[in-house]
């Protein structure tokens, strides 16, 4: 599992296309809300922890087309299927790895994006804390989707109308978490959403991948 | 030393039976050539015999037990080559295969070079040097020699003999003919 982690993190470091324009999306698009709703601070502030979460959710969803489809097409799905590991740990190998190229770089940006929408400086700590286990939770649902639409027509446009309801939960309590004047029920919420998606979320694009390699 | 056996398989793609009453035994040493036009099922047998495709009917047996039982140890028995190389463009022949593998297949020569620069031919040729690095008693190789020129198709048969005389069994789907001796041929 490990080698195939490293694997996939050596592949988007040589072509890092995705992650990159993941992360330009998430800073084009939260500030795009600055000039849609206006400069007044207040404003600002008040939208800037659900601005960097719906942006988070969004740019996520980017690169999760092509998680599986390149192994796909050039036939690595099937070596992988077939490398003694069960296919539920492919599944969340290739979680981790876009986790670790996609979730983790937004996380590092966000306080960026959070500060350009001027998030007042006592919520920035509770929304990377929110943000931890959201991005998590993107990377296991998107990576669930992502095996669910593979080799499906018009897999691009399915996979966000699968993958957004589903994440719906999670953007209502991370945001809340962010923003609320009583954070902790919200975060348990999101810590619970997170412990739920962990073991179900492979086990089910793990089923998908067996489907698809049939 | 092992002992492959299919009893009358059946396998459905979709709606559709593309195989059924297959039967085969494979000695060690052994080989079996798969033959038939486009479609006839040469792959969806390979792919069954892999564990890929579920059986409809019939049992896969290693040894005389259920080889599908535990697919995670069926695994650790074959080689897979499928219909594509699973080469990545972005990797080098030698973040692939071993630098001793690639001597296999005569690809040494470019052990450093990213894949994307490599032709259709020398993809195939780095496929099958995984197969043959692999170490894996049962190779299943779905048109092994497509793109290879006569000189790689050769070392190919060379791979294969070696394989078969360390006791390896091999299933292959080809339209080749080819040289090798013993072989099984089993028309789809």
């Amino acid at each position: 599992m490990k080698a195939l982690i490293a694997r996939d993190l050596m592949l988007t470091l040589r072509q890092g296309a995705d992650s990159v324009a993941a992360l330009v999306f998430f800073l084009i698009a939260g500030s795009l809300f600055a000039f849609a709703v206006g400069p007044s601070p207040a404003l600002l502030a008040h939208l800037a922890a659900g601005v960097v979460w719906v942006c988070a959710l969004l740019a996520a969803l980017l690169p999760l087309d092509r998680l599986f489809a390149p192994d796909f097409e050039d036939g690595t799905l099937d070596l992988l299927l077939l490398s003694g590991l069960p296919a539920y740990e492919v599944a969340l190998a290739k979680t981790i790895a876009h986790w670790l190229t996609t979730g983790l770089p937004l996380l590092i940006a966000a306080p960026l994006l959070a500060v350009m929408l001027r998030l007042p400086q006592g919520e920035m700590a509770l929304l990377i804390a929110s943000l931890i286990p959201g991005t998590a939770i993107f990377s296991l649902l998107g990576t669930l989707a992502a095996s669910v639409t593979l080799g499906a027509r018009r897999a691009s446009i399915l996979m966000p109308l699968i993958t957004l309801p589903l994440m719906i939960p999670a953007l209502i309590f991370g945001s809340a978490a962010a923003a609320s004047p009583h954070p902790a029920a919200p975060l348990y919420m999101l810590g619970a959403i997170f412990c739920a998606a962990l073991p179900l979320a492979p086990l089910g694009a793990g089923a998908a991948l067996r489907a698809a390699g049939e | 030393m092992h002992l492959l056996t299919s009893e009358k398989l059946a396998v459905f793609r979709g709606e559709r039976l593309v195989l059924s009453g297959i039967s085969l035994v494979l000695k060690p040493g052994g080989m079996v050539v798969l033959r038939g036009a486009n479609g006839a099922g040469k792959s969806t047998l390979l792919r069954a015999l892999a564990g890929l495709t579920p059986l409809a009917a019939g049992q896969l047996l290693w040894n005389g037990a259920p080889a599908l039982a535990d697919r995670a140890a069926h695994a650790q028995r074959l080689a897979w080559l499928g219909h594509q190389d699973a080469v990545k463009p972005a990797l080098t022949a030698a973040e692939h295969v071993p630098v001793s593998a690639l001597a296999l297949v005569g690809l040494e020569r470019f052990a450093a070079l990213p894949a994307r620069m490599l032709s259709a031919g020398q993809k195939r040729r780095l496929a099958l040097a995984r197969v043959a690095a692999s170490g894996r008693a049962l190779w299943l190789l779905d048109e092994p020699t497509t793109g290879l020129d006569a000189e790689s198709v050769a070392r190919f048969e060379t791979l294969c003999a070696t394989h078969r005389a360390g006791g390896g069994m091999i299933v292959a789907s080809t339209h080749l003919p080819l040289t090798a001796r013993d072989v099984q041929e089993i028309r789809l």
